[in-house]
């Protein structure tokens, strides 16, 4: 009749009791709290009851028509020499990396001369290219032309701030790509070599994937630089972009703080749009590196509002 | 096995490799025939792991000759010059060997599906639909038909290993060539991936396995073969060579490791 000796927990006993301890208090936090607060109340004080600051031609500017399209000419500038830039990066990096030692160093050459001038420079020269060549034309090398244009009409200030932001930005993109496609490790090139993969599939579909998850976050960096560096294609002269439009309104004003504010709105707007694009970017590039993704800012919200649905998930 | 006059699967003879001044490999002779399982052992730094590179030309040998089912590995003979092969060339002598590495090496950002599929889609263009079936099938068979879905993240070393198993599998290779598999294992999870090597060799694959699993080379090994400062030190089959080595310094190197 002797019962065994028990092992599994006896159901009278209740569970231990749930800590309920005293949260450790952080009275810096509160210290901070209002010596910011003041500071800020001050600063927002400052700005609002400054006259000079002319807010209402702030508000009567903002969203005027001139400005909406220079906003429009300075996103095509970007997204053109970005997209350009990038390619040519990419060509530039695996040129530099290339066991052919004329490609390498020509990559080299490019590099030097991009990162080694300043991009006003290389603007105002791409300005002057139709002095230095008045026609372009298409034909063999050193023998018989087949066509021949004007160079005025084909490289337009447009198209020269195009080509002088692109090939300055490919220089920087070449460094960013190269130390992504370096951080992939060696054992991936052998693996897909191993298995009967060009070394062309092996870059395009083995390392360059891995290698984005580097590249992305200084990518972004570069983009909204690029933004901000189109003002500087007043150089070429190009003066259909946002900065000199604003600059172009208030000199008629004779106001040109609240037109710079007008400004400095549309880049900080564009500029979030961007960096949002580039947080979704990371996101999917990021499969695989982690057991599960974090839940982005939107799903975080409705696991808040909703929180069944979200543990249901 | 060599009655059929066929070509052995795999001839070295006199295989030289220098990596700068350092010698690696210095005269390698071995002979592996088809539906054979040759397992190589021997001290780190012994050449084992660059011998079995130089089979499917990741690394290129300086001196010797080395065939692979009959056909020089990396170059072509015209007369008495040996002419160096194109990338696309060496690319598709790669297609009939399968390899497997220490580190796994799996595509990280592809499922383990992914992995399975994308050489026979881009390499041999084959049709999706089949290459599919037979990846799921090749999961199955290595037991993870479940995980088709996973990141490599998300497995375990030992499952990592069994589709990287797969993964070589896919391609439909003659020969399998295996650097130390199982080397960055935990214990635990050795014999699942052993158990899959088994159960290949059962089937007749021809495999050429570089290992330190001295109980998977006398069980499943038809040879044994001991390395030791890039030269062949001693082979044969393997009961014999690991209960009565003929040689000093197979005898010190198994005194260590069983």
């Amino acid at each position: 009749m002797a019962s065994p000796p028990r092992t599994e927990p006896r159901p009278d006993v209740t569970p231990p009791e749930e800590i309920k301890a005293v949260p450790l208090r952080h009275p810096g936090r509160w210290v901070a709290v209002a010596v910011l607060a003041v500071l800020g109340a001050m600063l927002v004080n400052g700005v609002v009851n400054n006259p000079a600051y002319r807010w209402d031609t702030v508000g009567r500017y903002l969203f005027d028509q001139r400005l909406f399209r220079g906003a429009l000419v300075t996103l095509e500038l970007t997204v053109l020499a970005m997209f350009l830039g990038v390619f040519l990066g990419i060509v530039l990096a695996v040129m530099r990396l290339s066991p052919n030692p004329i490609l390498s160093s020509t990559a080299w050459i490019y590099l030097w001369i991009f990162r080694g001038t300043p991009v006003y420079t290389q603007l105002v020269f791409w300005g002057l290219i139709s002095v230095l060549y008045p026609t372009i034309g298409i034909g063999i090398p050193f023998g018989p032309e087949f066509a021949s244009f004007e160079t005025q009409t084909v490289i337009t200030f447009f198209v020269a701030a195009v080509i002088g932001l692109s090939l300055n930005e490919a220089a920087y993109m070449a460094e960013i790509v190269r130390a992504g496609i370096l951080s992939v490790s060696e054992g991936q090139s052998e693996a897909a070599a191993a298995l009967g993969m060009k070394r062309a599939q092996v870059m395009r579909r083995i390392v360059l994937p891995q290698a984005m998850r580097v590249i992305i976050p200084p990518t972004g960096n570069e983009l909204i630089s690029m933004l901000k560096t189109t003002s500087l294609v007043v150089a070429v002269p190009l003066t259909t972009d946002l900065y000199s439009t604003s600059r172009e309104i208030s000199l008629r004003l004779f106001q040109p703080v609240p037109l710079l504010i007008c400004a400095a709105i549309w880049y900080l707007a564009i500029t979030s749009v961007l960096m949002t694009g580039q947080y979704y970017l990371e996101r999917r590039f990021a499969r695989g590196s982690q057991r599960a993704l974090p839940p982005t800012p939107l799903q975080k919200l409705r696991n808040r509002v909703f929180p069944a649905s979200g543990e249901a998930r | 096995m060599t009655a059929t006059g066929a070509p052995p699967m795999v001839l070295a003879e006199g295989v030289h490799k220098r990596f700068g001044r350092l010698e690696v490999l210095k005269g390698i002779d071995l002979e592996v025939d088809r539906g054979e399982v040759m397992c190589i052992i021997g001290p780190s730094g012994s050449g084992k792991s660059t011998f079995l590179r130089c089979i499917n030309h990741l690394e290129q040998i300086n001196a010797g000759r080395l065939s692979v089912d009959g056909t020089l590995v990396g170059y072509r003979q015209r007369g008495d010059k040996l002419l160096e092969l194109r990338e696309s060339e060496v690319a598709s002598q790669r297609i009939g060997v399968g390899m497997v590495f220490q580190h796994f090496n799996l595509f990280p950002h592809m499922t383990a599906l992914g992995n399975l599929v994308e050489a026979p889609l881009r390499v041999k263009k084959e049709p999706k639909r089949e290459v599919v079936d037979r990846a799921r099938a090749l999961l199955e068979r290595v037991g993870l038909a479940e995980k088709a879905d996973a990141y490599p993240s998300q497995l375990s070393g030992g499952q990592q290993q069994r589709v990287a198993i797969a993964r070589a599998l896919s391609m439909r290779p003659k020969l399998m060539l295996f650097d130390e598999p199982t080397s960055a294992l935990d214990p635990e999870l050795v014999g699942e991936v052993l158990d899959v090597m088994r159960g290949l060799a059962e089937d007749g694959m021809t495999m050429v396995v570089v290992t330190h699993e001295m109980g998977f080379a006398r069980e499943v090994g038809d040879e044994l073969v001991f390395m030791d400062g890039g030269v062949v030190v001693e082979a044969g089959p393997p009961r014999e060579v690991l209960a009565a080595p003929q040689h000093e310094r197979t005898r010190s190197f198994l005194s260590k490791v069983l």
